[in-house]
């Protein structure tokens, strides 16, 4: 049990996709303009990727390992996790259409979201089981999504502040997740609990 | 009885002293009276009177647009001017409908007639004070007959009378409480009664014992058990709606309520007095106080006609010679108004003459040190420094669901703020740009229903006309049959081979019918009808050769005319 | 090589069939973007923007066959709500499509008005009343500004009249800090 806790805080705090892992960084950058938009799109990434790495881990497992084909992994995880978001957006397009407008374009842009494929991969070199997987998919998007919101959070604040001219826009969002990456390297130090 | 507490406000220095010392004159009636006739929130009275028209002191010249709006009367007797575009009292300097009266000098009263409330509907009276002009006049100048509804259940738990008066300068209320505290309480009793409010709470500061020993006075003598005159520490801005409700009362009206949702409702002294004015002794609002103060040599209150010159009126209390300026309203939430030649109206509680040395310009604006003085300050428990920031940004989303709109505008964040930050002017600003923007949107969604229903409209009128031509042609169809059948019969005198050419004409036009092709069987019968409509012309049997040949240079010429128009289009279009 | 293959197409065999049988299960009808779109567009319906009304253009645009700056009436404000909503880069107004103006209202001049209904038709909102040879007003309140009415008119009888600030129309101002010359001595 301890080490499904430890799986999920790890993914979410120590080895966070965003902040330490630097996956991810094109939504991260492109989608935190407002808390809404990073919300949604925090939540649509976290459903798509726990399914893509519990299905990615059973594809390996029972498809490509069988078969000797591991070196078909990125290319299989790639179609897996496209097909995955193109169902996630017919489902929620057809059962919650404000959903679907709340995260609007955002859906689509996860397939080609690095951290969602960086995270199946990661866990199949870490030789989890299945429900680990799953645990680990979820913990990666909780920390995905936990660094969308914060950093939502300051940039809302930020087009409100006086930055220097030369610094507005995309430069000071830089300079702002460069200082949130170094605050969340603190979190190493929980490694010495394990 | 026990008081309560509101958290922020400021005590500013009030200055209220020099205004108090001497009695409330009455203003002179000035020859010429400009009166506004939008003085209320809401919408724009109706002129009822034109130049060269004769009225009588409190005559009706403005009706009332609909119900969220208040009447306007003449304040004196004369003749009407002109009802023309003058510059209102605004900070903007624009201008509005005003009626310009010449006062004759009579001061002629309408027939004055009290209004027996009690033997009136609720709505009736309402309508009543609507027509009598009767508004706020603690500043907001809301209509007063919309308050009248006692809210939830029919009764009301607690009236409350502002006398409060705590913005400095303004002393208009203190005297109007000093001098007629009677007039007051009768115009209390007319709430009281209407509203069904089970207890009276009466306001006012503690710097005001003597209003307060006056009202007190009024009450007992009155005999009132259910009303209570109540001193209120002195701390701006006790006089708020909102603020004197938790004074007094400690409940705390939240974002979106409104304090008769609580049982509680509050209404200016000065209302109150007008209210009995209007009910008691039939006269319409038609004068205020107005506290002239600040830089004058002798600060007073007057008793105002409505559309005075606010320069006249300044120039009875001597404004030094250093005046640069003209505040309507206080120090705090004043507003400066760009020219000295405007009207009094109903919204004018205080002018105040400004100097350098009274009012040194503000220091210039500093950045934000998020100190957070401003949210300590807040009356109304918001967050100045976050509506500034959104303001400031124009991120007008973000201010509104800090809520934006439930700032007073009182100014406390912007008196205690150490940067000198004008924070109401970015508020005032951020306010109006979003009345602007859902007005906007408003429009445009009617302008999308009106182009949604009209493209409706186009499209059934489209499928009505079909219908109806499918309908005429298949009735067309039988009856020209039947008509060449009948025509081919009964007369002899038509040539043998015409009959034959109309029946081989109108055979294949029925044949069709009956193949898969119904509309080369319409087209057919409608060539064949209008062929028919060709052979008999109505109106140009039995001409005469002269007649003939003008209908011929006539169609000649029609047809060159068409030509030299439309080149493009056939010569038949 | 064979199994990798076999492998390949099985995967997207499958993948192919569910979202087949998702896409036909979960069809939608209607398009909640172009909703969204429409009420950022002033609902002029003056075509500037090539399209016959506001509806049409946002179909357009969600469809991604049309370009976010083709709507003089929205001005700059309302391609900077379009490029946020779309995720498209804001560029300026484009100039084929006409310019920014401020808002006017169409007034017809009543003594030239010959009463020949060309505008009442033209208005794609309905804000022309009037009957045949009788004469036509404009019903201020309802009138978007799209100019539509006015080449339509024979007789140029249409004037477009801009909307002046009022007292309830009237905007508080950005607060601005004056600047005071720095005195040397």
């Amino acid at each position: 049990m301890t080490s499904y806790i430890f799986i999920v805080l790890g993914a979410v705090l120590v080895n966070n996709v965003v902040f330490v892992r630097i996956l991810g960084l094109c939504p991260f950058m492109g989608v935190s303009k407002k808390l809404e938009t990073a919300i949604g799109m925090g939540a649509a990434t976290t459903f798509v990727l726990t399914m893509a790495c519990g299905t990615s881990y059973l594809i390996d497992r029972w498809l490509l390992m069988p078969n000797q084909l591991e070196y078909l992994r990125t290319l299989s995880f790639i179609v897996t996790i496209a097909a995955i978001v193109q169902l996630t957006e017919l489902v929620i397009q057809k059962t919650s259409p404000m959903l679907h407008q709340v995260l609007g374009i955002y859906l689509p842009l996860i397939t080609t979201n690095c951290a969602v494929l960086g995270v199946p991969l990661l866990n199949i070199g870490m030789q989890h089981n299945l429900v680990e997987s799953l645990l680990f998919g979820f913990g990666g998007a909780v920390g995905f999504t936990l660094a969308m919101i914060l950093f939502a959070g300051i940039r809302e604040r930020l087009e409100g502040a006086d930055v220097p001219v030369h610094f507005r826009g995309t430069a000071i969002a830089m300079i702002t997740a460069g200082l949130m990456s170094l605050a969340f390297m603190g979190f190493a130090g929980l490694d010495k609990y394990k | 009885m026990q008081l309560f507490d509101f958290n922020g406000g400021v005590t500013p220095d009030y200055h209220k002293e020099a205004s108090t010392q001497s009695p409330i004159a009455v203003s002179p009636a000035p020859t010429f009276l400009v009166i506004p006739l939008h003085q209320s929130i809401g919408g724009t009275p109706r002129p009822l009177v034109s130049a060269g028209d004769r009225v009588l002191k409190g005559q009706r010249i403005g009706a009332a647009d609909g119900d969220m709006s208040s009447a306007i009367h003449a304040s004196t007797s004369g003749h009407v001017v002109a009802v023309e575009m003058r510059r209102m009292p605004h900070p903007s300097g624009l201008s509005a409908l005003c009626v310009v009266i010449k006062a004759d000098g009579r001061d002629e009263w309408i027939a004055r007639q009290s209004f027996d409330y009690r033997s009136h509907t609720a709505a009736e009276t309402r309508d009543y004070l609507r027509d009598a002009g009767v508004v706020g006049l603690g500043g907001a100048v809301f209509p007063t007959h919309l308050k009248m509804s006692p809210g939830k259940g029919d009764k009301l738990d607690t009236l409350i009378i502002n006398g409060a008066e705590c913005e400095p300068f303004i002393t208009c209320d203190d005297l109007l409480m000093r001098e007629r505290a009677e007039a007051i309480i009768q115009g209390v009793v007319i709430l009281r009664d209407l509203l069904a409010a089970g207890r009276v709470l009466v306001g006012i500061e503690d710097n005001k014992p003597q209003a307060v020993a006056a009202m007190t006075a009024a009450v007992q003598a009155g005999g009132h058990q259910d009303m209570a005159v109540v001193a209120v520490p002195t701390r701006y801005p006790a006089g708020g709606a909102k603020q004197l409700i938790r004074v007094l009362t400690g409940i705390e009206v939240p974002h979106g309520k409104r304090s008769t949702d609580y049982g509680v409702q509050c209404f200016n002294v000065g209302t109150a007095h007008a209210i009995h004015e209007a009910i008691n002794l039939g006269q319409p609002l038609i004068s205020r106080i107005v506290t002239v103060a600040g830089n004058v040599a002798a600060p007073r209150n007057y008793e105002v006609l409505l559309g005075t010159s606010m320069e006249a009126l300044l120039t009875q209390s001597q404004p030094l010679p250093d005046t640069d300026r003209l505040i309507m309203g206080g120090p705090m939430m004043g507003v400066s108004l760009p020219s000295k030649d405007v009207p009094v109206v109903k919204a004018t509680n205080c002018i105040l003459a400004g100097s350098k040395k009274l009012f040194p310009p503000p220091p210039p604006e500093m950045p934000c040190i998020r100190c957070g003085e401003c949210a300590t300050a807040c009356p109304a428990d918001l967050q100045p420094f976050e509506l500034y920031w959104f303001s400031r940004a124009k991120i007008f989303g973000k201010a509104q669901e800090y809520h934006l709109f439930d700032c007073i505008e009182c100014g406390c964040c912007s008196y205690v703020c150490p940067s000198h930050i004008p924070l109401v002017d970015y508020y005032r600003f951020a306010k109006s740009e979003i009345w602007a923007n859902e007005s906007e949107k408003a429009a445009a969604d009617q302008a999308r229903e009106q182009y949604e229903f009209r493209q409706l409209r186009e499209a059934r009128e489209a499928q009505e006309k079909a219908a109806r031509l499918a309908a005429r042609t298949a009735a067309g169809r039988a009856a020209a049959t039947n008509a060449l059948a009948v025509a081919s019969d009964a007369t002899s005198d038509a040539t043998p081979a015409a009959a034959p050419v109309a029946k081989s004409a109108t055979t294949p036009a029925t044949e069709p019918a009956q193949t898969p092709s119904p509309q080369a069987a319409l087209i057919a019968a409608a060539l064949e009808r209008a062929r028919a409509q060709q052979v008999q012309p109505a109106n140009t049997t039995n001409l005469t050769p002269e007649q003939q040949a003008e209908i011929a240079a006539i169609e000649a010429r029609r047809a060159q005319i068409r030509a030299q128009a439309h080149p493009h289009l056939p010569p038949d279009d | 090589m064979l199994a990798a293959l076999l492998v390949m197409a099985l995967g997207a065999v499958v993948l192919g069939a569910v979202l087949g049988f998702a896409a036909v299960k979960f069809r939608v009808e209607g398009d909640p973007l172009t909703e969204k779109i429409d009420a950022i567009l002033p609902q002029t319906q003056c075509g500037q923007c090539g399209f016959p009304g506001c509806k049409p253009y946002a179909a357009a645009m969600a469809k991604g066959e049309a370009d976010i700056n083709q709507c003089p009436p929205g001005g700059d404000e309302g391609i900077r709500k379009l490029a946020d909503l779309l995720g498209r880069e804001y560029k300026p107004l484009s100039a084929e499509h006409g310019v920014e103006k401020p808002k006017a209202l169409a007034v017809i001049d009543e003594q030239r008005c010959i009463g020949c209904t060309l505008c009442i038709q033209a208005c794609p909102v309905d804000a022309i009343v009037g009957a045949a040879k009788q004469m036509h007003t404009v019903i201020a309140v309802q009138c978007t500004g799209c100019e539509l009415c006015v080449p339509v008119c024979p007789v140029d009888c249409i004037d477009m009249v801009p909307v002046a600030e009022n007292i309830t129309t009237w905007k508080w101002k950005y607060p601005v800090v004056a600047i005071k010359p720095v005195t040397t001595h």
